[in-house]
């Protein structure tokens, strides 16, 4: 007989890895993100190519530097760089959307030691950086289904680095847009379907929350988070929209903006979400709150990238005053 | 729904052996006995290098009042009392016995038998006849026999419920030995003043409840409770059928309950009142390294390499574990006697082990954890050297069931980490 090994218990283990999670995660994502690209054409396509390229090579380099420990193969990297490029709108410059993985990637999750240290989403970091570094493009609409989208790029796309963008012929308006500042309504079933414009992954609601909900079904995300997010803005919304008819309501809420990407795909997120069940219930209700007050009475339109971040920073506290009730014991 | 307790997880079942008889397993040339191979004091060795011993024979005394007493699982002669390692590396003192070529299966009684009806002596009777808590962790049975004044115990609960894959020792017990379980399990009722007998069984081991129950001319009450490790853990089990929970840091007792191990009853029932003393136990042997898998009935002291063999292990094993995959202790030494709490023997070929990635704080962990602990915080604790935070985030209620490692998707080892921490907690001076 050879010589027998030891290990310590126990000696299964579940055939989950996190490489499993994280692909599975990035599969998930994959509908609303074609949707985007069906919607707003080869620019979209470009942007989500080049956020998930950079996003590796970043995190390539980082690694061989750093740890050699997240490997590119655990998909990590693979859906900050999706997630950042979902939440980008459809003419953003090729290079800020590089530029936006590196400091997703470089900031977001290996300044903090990386995979697992991380406070903060990196996507929506290094979408926070754009957004504070480069306003103007990063409000910048396309409206969706224009008939020459899979002949020629958006004006934006292209872009030279730190040059002054050209301004678009065609330009659209969000939803959100245009209800801060056309106080403008739009149909319901124009934002769950994707006929509207808005950043590349986030505006069909209906794909975002198929694939959330996969996740869930397969205990890939904890379904509380988003049910927290998605309650709380409803109720809210709904209760303020009841006072004063000029705030929307709860289902235009939900299907504007990032609100289903946020919740689903950003506020899940294993590395920054909290892990006992008081701490998840109000980290989701938080984030709901923070949307509404900064949809509702903030500067900007869309709150869901600021709301999760500043959630994402309570969680450590969230989680000392949440620990679970002891077996047999006191709480 | 069958009840059950919070949390817990599902590991594959692989309990192969579940159709295979018990068969009795013959005698090794050489028996090594520990004589501390239960939870308290080790037992006093009474008998010289030389002596002839018949099976049944007391060879060692428990003196303490927890600890218990060893006797000869075979007839022969004491070749050597010295020291005998540990699956833990540790060494030991016990006694090493030469098999009688020839030796029968006749079982010798090393005292008469005890008045069944004065319970004093009755207990005293258990306490000689080394019982010990046959599903693994070993502690005297008679322990739990002495109720302290003042309190009450109502349930007498047999543990049938054997949650770890692959052990199906237990599951055999209850089909070729239930009328055995039932009087060990009323006898306890009795001394105890208990109430009631309650046996739980997990739901997939339906043909040992029927079994059990027509054993049991309704005297005790046969419950099944949903398949789920660690289903048979006594204060899971205790939770599943009661809806008691006992208190962090305490006993079954503490909510008015003994818990006994089916094949600790079936013992009781068999050697007790005939004076008998225990000299082997069942115990599963299975995995892909094992030709012949099966239960086997051992006589105490074999070496795992023994059984191994007779089973047919093949030359390539990598692994072999004593107890279950998910508490058991994995061992490079095939001289290492099977104990009184030894359940199991598995060998495996693989040996793979996983390479562990960092906690991506996928709470898998605190949603697995029937302690409902945070094993993820308390492991990171733990790495910082933070012992103080450890015990904060409860590590001393950590059972080290596994449950926790077994569902992390970064592979995490988080139970060596408890581990490690529990030891060096106890190197502490004083622990507030
Ligand atoms: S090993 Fe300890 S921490 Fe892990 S699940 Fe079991 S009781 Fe909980
Ligand atoms: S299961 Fe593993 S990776 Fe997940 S939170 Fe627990 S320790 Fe971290």
């Amino acid at each position: 007989m050879k010589a027998l090994l030891l290990k310590g218990a126990p000696h299964l283990n579940s055939e989950r890895t996190t490489a499993y999670i994280m692909w599975h995660v990035c599969w998930a994502l994959l509908p609303a993100a074609l949707w985007g690209i069906w919607s707003f054409g080869l620019s979209a396509l470009s942007v989500l190519v080049v956020c998930v390229g950079a996003a590796c090579l970043a995190d390539f380099g980082f690694t061989s530097r750093f740890h050699r420990l997240g490997s590119l193969s655990d998909g990590s990297a693979v859906i900050t760089g999706l997630l950042l490029g979902m939440t980008l709108p459809p003419s953003v410059p090729l290079w800020m959307a590089a530029l936006g993985s590196l400091v997703a990637i470089g900031l977001g999750k290996h300044a903090f030691g990386g995979l697992g240290q991380n406070l903060f989403n990196p996507a929506l970091v290094g979408r926070a950086f754009l957004q504070a570094a480069f306003p103007a493009a990063m409000t910048r609409w396309t409206p969706p289904f224009l008939s020459d989208r899979f002949q020629s790029f958006l004006a934006g796309s292209w872009t030279i680095p730190f040059a002054r963008p050209q301004l678009d012929a065609i330009s659209g308006a969000t939803p959100l847009g245009l209800l801060k500042f056309d106080h403008m309504s739009s149909h319901i079933s124009d934002l769950f379907l994707g006929q509207t414009a808005g950043c590349i992954g986030e505006t069909a609601s209906v794909l975002v929350l198929t694939g959330g909900a996969y996740l869930a079904l397969r205990r890939m995300l904890d379904w509380r988070i988003p049910i927290a997010v998605m309650g709380s803005v409803f109720v809210i919304s709904g209760v303020a929209n009841q006072l004063n008819a000029n705030y929307p309501d709860g289902l235009f809420m939900l299907g504007s903006g990032g609100l289903m990407v946020g919740a689903w795909f950003m506020a899940t997120d294993m590395v920054t979400s909290p892990v006992t069940t008081g701490a998840i219930w109000l980290f989701g209700v938080l984030i709901g709150f923070l949307i509404c007050a900064i949809r509702f009475w903030g500067g900007l339109p869309e709150g869901v990238m600021y709301a999760i971040l500043i959630a994402n920073a309570t969680v450590p506290l969230l989680e000392r005053f949440t620990q679970p009730k002891a077996f047999g014991g006191q709480p | 729904m069958f009840p059950t307790f919070a949390r817990g997880v599902h590991p594959p079942q692989l309990k192969t052996t579940a159709e295979m008889p018990v068969r009795r397993l013959g005698f090794a040339p050489e028996l090594h006995i520990p004589l501390g191979q239960h939870i308290g004091a080790p037992a006093q060795c009474v008998v010289k290098v030389g002596q002839r011993l018949e099976r049944g024979s007391l060879i060692a005394e428990g003196r303490s009042f927890v600890s218990a007493s060893i006797h000869a699982p075979v007839t022969g002669t004491v070749r050597k009392i010295g020291w005998l390692a540990t699956p833990q590396g540790q060494r030991i003192q016990g006694i090493v016995l030469a098999s009688e070529p020839g030796a029968g299966q006749e079982h010798v009684p090393f005292r008469a038998p005890p008045d069944l009806n004065d319970p004093g002596q009755w207990v005293d009777a258990v306490a000689r006849s080394g019982l010990v808590g046959l599903g693994g962790a070993a502690f005297p049975t008679h322990v739990k026999l002495k109720v302290p004044d003042g309190r009450n115990v109502d349930t007498v609960m047999i543990n049938g419920a054997e949650c770890e894959p692959y052990l199906t020792a237990d599951h055999r017990a209850m089909l070729e030995w239930p009328d055995d379980i039932v009087s060990g399990s009323l006898l306890m009722k009795k001394v105890l003043g208990a109430e009631r007998v309650v046996i739980g069984v997990e739901a997939n081991k339906m043909d040992a409840v029927k079994a059990l129950e027509r054993a049991s001319n309704n005297c005790v009450d046969i419950r099944v409770v949903q398949v789920k490790y660690p289903q048979g853990a006594e204060k899971m089990l205790i939770r599943a059928l009661l809806r008691r929970e006992v208190p962090a840091g305490g006993l079954p007792m503490d909510v008015g309950v003994v818990v006994a191990n089916v094949q600790t009853a079936a013992m009781i029932a068999r050697l007790v009142p005939k004076g008998l003393g225990l000299v082997e136990r069942i115990v599963t042997v299975a995995g892909d390294a094992v030709e012949k898998p099966g239960n086997y009935l051992v006589p105490i002291g074999t070496p795992v390499g023994f059984l191994l063999q007779s089973a047919g292990v093949v030359p390539d094993c990598q692994r072999v574990i004593l107890g279950g995959p998910m508490m058991g202790v994995s061992v490079a030494d095939l001289q290492l006697p099977i104990t009184k709490g030894t359940s199991g023997v598995l060998a495996f070929k693989t040996a793979q082990d996983h390479e562990s990635g960092p906690c991506i704080r996928c709470g898998y962990c605190v949603q697995a954890c029937p302690m409902s602990l945070n094993p993820a915080a308390i492991m990171r604790s733990a790495r910082g050297g933070d012992l103080d935070g450890c015990v904060q985030y409860r590590l001393r209620d950590c059972f080290e069931c596994g449950s926790c490692a077994f569902v992390c998707p970064s592979k995490i080892p988080l139970v060596q980490y408890f581990r490690q921490a529990k030891l060096d907690l106890r190197k502490q001076p004083v622990a507030v």
